[in-house]
């Protein structure tokens, strides 16, 4: 299979559904890149490069540039699902929410519900999250809770370029509007990733690593940090399953409550903020239904409680580092000479 | 004196690397050809290399727990009396034309290649050159993945091609009508298309199927047939596979699944059922391997018309068995026309499990077809 990296297999992704259902629009800031400016049109394919040939291949009617009101172009989008295209809107940094709150959380969120079922909102939601750019607190929040919060909100989280490829066909396919969250710092990793259109369905986690000794559930970014963390400790006889839920809303419930049935021990690794987090909502999870098989404190390793700090020394302290993973995983496993060491 | 050295080898297309998991032999130990020397795993496997020349094992250049890459020297087999310094200008003449062979970036990485056939599109991985070609095609739900084992160790000096049949890997996945007979048109299409006149034809599985179809339907284009395991000889077949392996979303689910396939559950890896299922996940993959199954072993009994089209074909015929298939019994080998072969602690993937026994019943059967 053909190595890609998570740009392109986004890309791809877009490509290949645009192709094939004509109802499918991309809608955003500057995903014509360029169009509109200097007079080179796809000049960048958007801040990021991810939707660079897509204004050639499919023209101006469907890859639409729009000017900076988030609030005016998500809401168009929502309208345009309801009524009849697939759109795809980009939100670029997904710390634009705050503008169009109203139009994701009780507009497209309340179309199936408020009309008894007989709307359909087929829109995706895209959004780049993540610290790790030195883009400051208003370009780096992950804010995934905040989504997966609101009841008719699907949210997709994906951790490698396989996974996004899959996911966001699926995400377009889906009657529901759908918040796809790519990692920035995760563009120029790369996987394996055919050529052909796949589906990975939602509400199935994948399980990156098989392990006996303790549970990781992990997002985004963080898969990687610890499926990293989890290979070193292999080398030391300690085998660390990693659970990769890949959307948050649905859940996959039943790998996380299975995994620590067997375990006993739960790490919870999130880049976001720790209150009211997915970190916290399934350190709850797991504290309600599987108490009796815990053999140790649930833990979590996320971001403190403040705003991504400007400062690169102490972003790269806001962010879990595969440092404090290893260290909670260490002062689970109740080795008292290992949490002596930390 | 001739020297011989053993490299770490390429099994697949994705492995680079592989980590030497336990040693058969010591320096000072003879080996025969085909006698283990060393166990390799990669994410999806572990397999036991075995000697391709006999003689002294002089040197062992790898320990057991290193990852090395494919192509290094692991170990070196003497098959007279070299000095311990003709010992030592072979290891670093090796070593260094390794190194060589691995900077020159005109070495290109073998990669599947497609062909079009009619509307359709298939894949193949040719490797090797001369001699009458060998295709191989793989079993329901496979693909030319699965002769990873083979498909290098068969083309020193041979032409061979390793084939996606249709609604697999990376073909097309529009299937007609799904039965065997058609899968052997689109085949022999492909054949066509390759520019492969006669063939030694090995089939897996489905694959055995479809290659006795293609030998009755163009006996002129085969020059010799091996059946593994093969489809269409018996009613029975495994409900759990075929109905397991459509089922499985997921890769635990579909990793139990796989383990039908084999004597030594411990070979189906996690990357090895998640391979699987990135096949399963494509556009189309479901439904024509639901389509195929439901044409080939409808409620899971199979068809079994072809036994009489083997009576009739006079191709040099070699059929080979795992004693522990448990997808399609060992029995159905029974009273076959030609040299039958069933091998001991294999299940259904006897050119997975005991390789270098298939490769070298393959090695013989050819040999023997061409003098015939």
């Amino acid at each position: 299979m053909p190595k890609k990296s998570y740009r392109q297999a986004i890309n791809e992704a877009l490509r290949q559904e645009m192709r094939r259902d004509p109802r499918v629009v991309l809608i955003g800031e500057d995903v014509a890149g360029g169009h509109g400016g200097s007079g080179e049109i796809d000049a960048y394919g958007g801040v990021l490069g991810v939707t660079k040939g897509l204004i050639t291949e499919f023209g101006a009617d469907r890859v639409i540039d729009t000017p900076i009101t988030e609030s005016g172009f998500i809401g168009m989008a929502a309208g345009a699902a309801a009524t009849g295209l697939r759109p795809i809107v980009d939100l670029m940094f997904v710390d634009f929410l705050g503008v169009c709150f109203d139009q994701i959380f009780n507009q497209a969120a309340k179309f199936r519900y408020m009309f008894g079922g007989n709307a359909r909102t087929p829109l995706v939601v895209r959004a780049m999250v993540g610290a790790g750019f030195r883009a400051a607190a208003q370009h780096s929040q992950m804010l995934d809770s905040m989504f997966t919060h609101v009841p008719g909100l699907k949210v997709v989280m994906p951790s490698n370029a396989y996974d996004a490829k899959g996911l966001l066909i699926q995400a377009i396919r889906e009657d529901d509007p759908v918040i796809f969250l790519e990692h920035k710092t995760l563009y120029d990793t790369e996987a394996d990733v055919p050529d052909d259109a796949y589906t990975i369905p939602f509400g199935e986690a994948d399980i990156v690593r098989d392990g006996d000794d303790l549970t990781v559930v992990a997002f985004s970014a963080m898969v990687p940090r610890c499926k990293a963390v989890a290979e070193k400790l292999a080398k030391e006889g300690i085998s660390i399953e990693v659970i990769d839920p890949r959307t948050t809303s649905p859940l996959d419930e039943a790998t996380i409550l299975e995994s620590v049935e067997r375990t006993g021990r739960l790490v919870v690794v999130n880049e976001d903020t720790p209150r009211c987090s997915m970190a916290t909502d399934i350190a709850a999870l797991v504290a309600e239904k599987r108490f009796y098989n815990l053999r140790a404190p649930i833990r979590r390793v996320t971001a403190p409680h403040t705003p991504v700090p400007f400062s690169p020394v102490l972003e790269d302290l806001y962010v879990p580092s595969t440092e404090r993973i290893e260290a909670a995983i260490r002062a689970s496993l109740g080795d008292p000479a290992r949490i002596a060491a930390q | 004196m001739t020297l011989h050295s053993v490299t770490v080898p390429k099994w697949g297309l994705s492995m680079e690397d592989g980590l030497l998991v336990h040693w058969y032999v010591e320096p000072g130990a003879r080996v025969g050809a085909g006698d283990p020397l060393i166990d390799i795993e990669t994410p999806k496997i572990t397999n036991t290399l075995e000697a391709v020349d006999a003689g002294i094992v002089r040197r062992i250049l790898g320990n057991t727990g290193d990852t090395l890459p494919c192509g290094q020297l692991i170990a070196v087999i003497d098959d007279a009396e070299a000095s311990d310094e003709e010992i030592e200008a072979f290891v670093a003449q090796s070593v260094a034309e390794i190194a060589a062979q691995q900077q020159n970036s005109t070495v290109a990485r073998i990669e599947p290649q497609l062909v079009e056939v009619g509307d359709e599109r298939m894949r193949y991985l040719a490797m090797g050159e001369g001699g009458v070609p060998v295709l191989f095609l793989h079993g329901f739900g496979g693909d030319l993945n699965n002769w990873m084992f083979n498909q290098p160790a068969l083309s020193d000096g041979r032409h061979t091609i390793a084939l996606d049949m249709l609604g697999h890997g990376g073909s097309s996945k529009a299937v007609a009508d799904g039965s065997s007979a058609s899968l052997a048109r689109a085949s022999l299409a492909a054949m066509d298309a390759l520019n492969l006149g006669k063939v030694h034809l090995v089939g897996h599985s489905l694959g055995g199927a479809v290659a006795m179809e293609i030998a009755a339907s163009a006996p002129a284009r085969v020059a010799s047939l091996t059946l593994i395991c093969s489809a269409g000889l018996g009613s029975e077949i495994s409900r759990d596979y075929i109905e397991g392996f459509l089922g499985a979303k997921r890769r635990r689910d579909l990793q139990k699944v796989l383990e039908l396939l084999f004597a030594d559950k411990a070979l189906v890896t996690a990357d090895m059922a998640e391979d699987v299922l990135k096949v399963k996940r494509l556009d189309g993959a479901e439904e024509a391997l639901r389509k195929i199954a439901q044409a080939n072993f409808p409620d899971c009994i199979q068809h079994e018309g072809t036994r009489e089209t083997l009576a009739s074909l006079t191709v040099p015929l070699l059929t080979i068995w795992g004693r522990e298939d448990a997808i399609i019994p060992a029995g159905h080998a029974a009273k076959l026309p030609g040299r039958v072969e069933i091998l001991e602690v294999a299940g259904h993937m006897p050119h997975l499990e005991k390789a270098a026994h298939v490769n070298a019943l393959l090695v013989e059967h050819f040999a023997a077809a061409s003098q015939s």
